[in-house]
C-alpha cells in the first residue's frame, strides 16, 4: 500500500470524527437521556397499548386517515374490542391536549417534525394572529 | 472472483426478471386491491345529494350573506382579502356569471338583477376527479365529490378543469388569515386545493349542511335525489337550471329561477 | 469519457459559472417560494398556471424535436446527420430535465410528488405525462450516452441501439401528444378543447426544436472547433422552415374556426390574445410579436440565400424559437384562463420570484447541456 501512514491515519481521524455523537454522550454522562412524555391524567390507556403506540402510531394514524377520509368510514375498534371514533382532534388530542407536553418530548428527541399540526389543530388553540387586514 | 465475466444478455435478463420481480408486487396491488374511488362508485341505498337554490327567496341582493358565514366559519375557510387568493367554498355572482350561456337571452328583469350562489357542483361526472395525478379528490357513492387533502400535491389540474371555478387553491399559510378557528374541523395547508365538500362531516352526524342551516328564507334545500324527497319535489315539480349542463359533467346544483 | 467536463479554457468556465450564478439566484427565489407559498408568484385563482406551466410545455417540445434528426438518419439515412444527431439527443435530455423540473416547481405541495407513482391515476393525463417523460429521459441519456462511447472507443455502436432509437421516435411523439391531452381534453377551457391542440404542438416542437439545436450547433462551431457539416444545418433549416409554416397555418386555421362561427365563448379567448379584451390587453403585444417574428422568419428560411447565410440563419432560427416560445407557452396558457369559467377577466404578471426560478431552471438545462456537448467536442477533438 502505498503512503500506508497517511492513509491509516487519516482514516482513524475519519472515524473518531464520524463516530463522534457516540462517544461524546457516553463521555458527558448523557446517553441515558430518554423523552419524558407527559402522560394524561384522565385516561389510563390509549386506543391501543403503550408499546404497540409508540412503535406504529404513525401507521395507525395513515390507516385512520385513510379509512376515515376516503372510505368514510369513522369508527375504529381496538384490539381489545373497544370502540373509537377515528377522529385526530376529537379522539387523540381529547387526551393529549398538549403538543408541547406530550407530542413534541419525543418528536424533538428524535429529530422529526411532523406537519400534522399545519392543518389540525390543538385544543385549545390560541387565536392564531389577525391577518394583514 | 472469477466468475466476474458476466456477458452483456445475461447481463441484461438478470436486470430484467429483476425489474419485473420488482414490479410484481406493485401490479398485483394495483389489480387487486380496488381504489378508494372505484370503491365508492355505483348507486348509494340513500340515493344521490343534491342542492336546490330558490333564486326567488333568496336574499343576497340585499346583502345577506348569512350562508357563505356559516359555511366559511364552520370549515375555517381563511379570509385572505384579495381576489388573487381569495378562498371561497360558496359565494354569490351575477346572473350572466353563473349562466354565462345564456348572456344573450331577454332575461327577465328581476331575474336580471339575482345574486346567485355558486358552488362545487359536486357532478356526477366530475371532470376534476378525473384529471387528479394521485386521485387526492374522488366521488363518493352518495355524489360528494371529497377532497384528501393530506395526499393533494398542488398541481391545480383539477382547477383548470372544473368549468365552474369551483375550487381555490392556498396560495400561503391560510392560518393567519382565519378570524376565528372554529377546533372541531381542521384548517388547510399551503399548497392545497380545496372547495365545498357539502357538509359531509355535518351530514355524518345527521345534520343538515352549514349554508341550509343557516339560511332563514327557506331558499336552500338539500337532500336525496329520490321520489317523495323535498329536493325531488322541487325539482320535478318545475323549471330548473344547472350551470353549464351541456359540457356533461351532471352537476347535482339545481337553480330555480 | 465524463472527465472531460473539469477541463476546459477560460470561456468553458466563465459560461459555466454564469449558469450557476443564475442557478442560484434560482434556488434562492425557490427557497422564498417553499417558504411562503406559490403566493409569491403572480398566480391567482382565475390563473392557475402560468410561467412554470407555460416553460413546461415549450421544452416538453423542445425535447421531442430530437425525433427530427432521428428519423432521417435511422429511418432515411441521412448521412449528413451522423455528426449532429448526439447533439440533438443530449439536447432532448436537456430539456426533458428542464420540463419535469418546471413541473416540480409549480407544485403546491412538491414534497409529496411521489403520490403520483405510489397511487397511479390511469384516468389523469398527467400520470401518464410523468411516465412518459421518465422514460423518454432515459431513454435519450441510453442512446446519447452509448453512441458516444463507441464513437470514443472507435468501434460501432451496439445493434441493439437501432430498434432503441426506433422507440424513441415513437416516444418522441408520445411524450408530446400526451402534454398536448393534459390541455386538450378539458371541456371546461374552450380555448385548448381542440383537436388540432396535438398537432399545433409537434409542429411548433419541430420548428423550435431543431431551431435551437442550429443555434448551438453554430456557437460549436464558432468556439468549440465543432463542424457539424453545411449540409446537415441546411436540411435542418428546411425542417425548421417546413415546422414553422405548418405551425402558423394550424393558428390560422384555430383563428377562422373561432371566429367564422362566432361561438361567443370560444371566441373571447382569442379576442384577448389578438386584441385585447374589455380594456385587458397585456399579451397583445407580445402575440403580435410572435406573429410577426414567426413570418419574417419563414421568410428568411424559405429564401435559399438567406437560409445558406449563417448570420441570417441564426437571426431566423433566434426568432422561430423566441415566437414559438411566446406562443405555446405564454399564448397558450394564460389565454385558456382568460376569461376565467365565470367570465371574469384578470390578468397575469409574473413576479420577480418567478422570473427568477424560470431562469434558474434554464440554466440548470443549459448546465447539462454545456456538460454534455463538452463531452462530445472531448471525444470528437479527441479523434481528430
Amino acid at each position: 500500500m502505498y503512503d500506508k501512514g497517511k492513509i491509516i491515519g487519516g482514516l482513524a481521524i475519519f472515524l473518531c470524527l464520524a463516530s463522534f455523537p457516540v462517544w461524546y454522550m457516553a463521555a458527558s454522562g448523557k446517553a441515558d437521556y430518554r423523552p419524558n412524555p407527559v402522560l394524561p391524567a384522565s385516561e389510563n390507556q390509549c386506543v391501543e397499548s403503550a408499546q404497540y403506540m409508540r412503535e406504529y402510531h404513525m401507521q395507525l394514524m395513515q390507516q385512520w386517515r385513510d379509512q376515515s377520509v376516503r372510505q368514510g368510514d369513522s369508527v375504529y375498534i381496538s384490539s381489545d374490542n373497544r370502540t373509537f371514533d377515528i377522529n385526530l382532534t376529537g379522539t387523540c388530542l381529547k387526551c393529549h391536549s398538549s403538543k408541547t407536553d406530550f407530542c413534541d418530548r419525543c418528536h424533538n428527541y428524535t429529530g422529526t417534525a411532523p406537519n400534522c399540526w399545519d392543518c389540525h389543530n390543538v385544543p385549545p388553540l390560541n387565536a392564531p394572529p389577525q391577518g394583514t387586514q | 472472483m472469477s466468475n466476474m465475466n458476466i456477458d452483456r444478455r445475461s447481463f441484461l435478463k438478470l436486470t430484467a426478471l429483476g425489474l419485473v420481480a420488482l414490479a410484481a408486487k406493485p401490479a398485483l396491488d394495483l389489480i387487486s386491491k380496488p381504489s378508494a374511488a372505484s370503491a365508492l362508485n355505483g348507486p348509494a341505498p340513500g340515493g344521490r345529494l343534491v342542492m336546490v337554490v330558490n333564486l326567488n327567496a333568496c336574499t343576497s341582493p340585499d346583502g345577506c350573506i348569512d350562508c357563505i358565514a356559516a359555511c366559511h366559519r364552520v370549515h375555517n375557510v381563511p379570509d385572505i382579502g384579495n381576489r388573487k387568493e381569495d378562498i371561497r367554498w360558496l359565494w354569490d355572482v351575477s346572473y350572466d356569471q353563473a349562466f354565462p350561456d345564456q348572456e344573450d337571452r331577454f332575461v327577465a328583469e328581476p331575474l336580471h338583477d339575482r345574486r346567485v350562489l355558486v358552488l362545487c357542483n359536486h357532478c356526477d361526472n366530475p371532470p376534476c376527479v378525473k384529471v387528479c395525478p394521485t386521485q387526492a379528490t374522488w366521488r363518493r357513492d352518495d355524489g360528494i365529490v371529497m377532497m384528501d387533502y393530506h395526499r393533494c400535491i398542488g398541481c391545480r389540474y383539477c382547477m383548470a378543469a372544473c368549468p365552474y371555478g369551483s375550487r381555490s387553491f392556498n396560495w400561503r399559510d391560510p392560518r393567519p388569515y382565519i378570524k376565528t378557528v372554529d377546533n372541531s374541523y381542521p384548517t388547510r395547508t399551503k399548497g392545497v386545493v380545496e372547495k365545498c365538500n357539502f357538509c359531509q362531516e355535518r351530514l355524518a352526524e345527521g345534520l343538515q349542511p352549514a349554508c341550509v342551516e343557516a339560511c332563514s328564507n327557506g331558499a336552500l334545500t338539500f337532500g336525496y335525489l329520490k321520489p317523495g324527497t323535498e329536493v325531488y319535489k322541487l325539482i320535478s315539480s318545475q323549471f330548473n337550471l344547472r350551470r353549464k349542463d351541456e359540457l356533461g359533467t351532471r352537476p347535482q346544483v339545481y337553480y330555480l329561477p | 469519457m465524463i472527465e472531460n467536463i473539469l477541463k476546459g479554457g477560460k470561456k468553458y468556465w466563465l459560461l459555466i459559472s454564469g449558469l450557476l450564478l443564475f442557478m442560484a439566484a434560482g434556488l434562492a427565489a425557490y427557497l422564498q417560494q417553499w417558504d411562503i407559498g406559490l403566493a409569491v408568484t403572480g398566480l391567482s385563482r382565475d390563473i392557475s398556471w402560468g410561467l412554470y406551466i407555460a416553460n413546461f410545455t415549450f421544452f416538453v417540445g423542445v425535447a421531442a424535436s430530437a425525433v427530427m434528426l432521428v428519423i432521417p438518419y435511422y429511418l432515411h439515412n441521412t448521412k449528413e446527420f451522423r455528426r449532429i444527431l448526439i447533439l440533438g439527443e443530449f439536447m432532448a435530455v436537456a430539456a426533458c430535465l428542464v420540463a419535469i423540473t418546471f413541473i416540480l416547481v409549480d407544485l403546491g405541495q412538491p414534497a409529496r410528488v411521489f403520490n403520483i407513482i405510489l397511487y397511479p391515476s390511469p384516468g389523469s393525463i398527467i400520470f401518464w405525462d410523468v411516465v412518459v417523460l421518465t422514460v423518454y429521459l432515459l431513454l435519450n441519456i441510453v442512446l446519447g450516452w452509448v453512441a458516444l462511447d463507441a464513437e470514443y472507443k472507435e468501434v460501432d455502436p451496439p445493434t441493439w441501439l437501432k430498434p432503441l432509437a426506433i422507440v424513441s421516435i415513437v416516444w418522441a411523439v408520445s411524450i408530446h401528444t400526451v402534454t398536448a391531452f393534459i390541455y386538450a381534453g378539458l371541456a371546461a377551457r374552450l380555448f385548448w378543447l381542440t383537436a388540432l391542440l396535438a398537432p399545433r404542438f409537434l409542429a411548433s416542437a419541430f420548428a423550435s426544436g431543431p431551431a435551437l439545436l442550429i443555434l448551438l450547433a453554430l456557437a460549436m462551431k464558432k468556439w468549440g472547433g465543432f463542424d457539424p457539416g453545411n449540409q446537415s444545418l441546411d436540411r435542418l433549416a428546411k425542417i425548421v422552415a417546413y415546422a414553422i409554416i405548418i405551425t402558423v397555418f394550424f393558428l390560422l386555421l384555430e383563428i377562422f374556426t373561432v371566429f367564422y362561427s362566432q361561438v361567443p365563448e370560444a371566441m373571447a379567448h382569442f379576442q384577448y390574445l389578438l386584441f385585447g379584451l374589455d380594456g385587458h390587453y397585456s399579451l397583445v403585444p407580445w402575440t403580435w410579436a410572435s406573429i410577426l417574428l414567426a413570418c419574417t422568419a419563414i421568410v428568411m428560411l424559405v429564401v435559399p440565400a438567406s437560409r445558406q447565410n449563417r448570420s441570417t440563419l441564426a437571426l431566423a432560427c433566434a426568432a422561430v424559437f423566441i415566437a414559438i416560445w411566446i406562443d405555446k407557452g405564454l399564448g397558450l396558457v394564460i389565454p385558456g384562463f382568460i376569461p376565467s369559467p365565470l367570465g371574469a377577466i384578470s390578468e397575469y404578471t409574473p413576479t420577480l420570484i418567478e422570473i427568477l426560478i424560470t431562469t434558474g431552471v434554464w440554466a440548470m438545462g443549459g448546465l447539462v447541456l454545456t456538460l454534455l456537448f463538452k463531452v462530445v467536442l472531448a471525444v470528437r477533438q479527441g479523434k481528430q
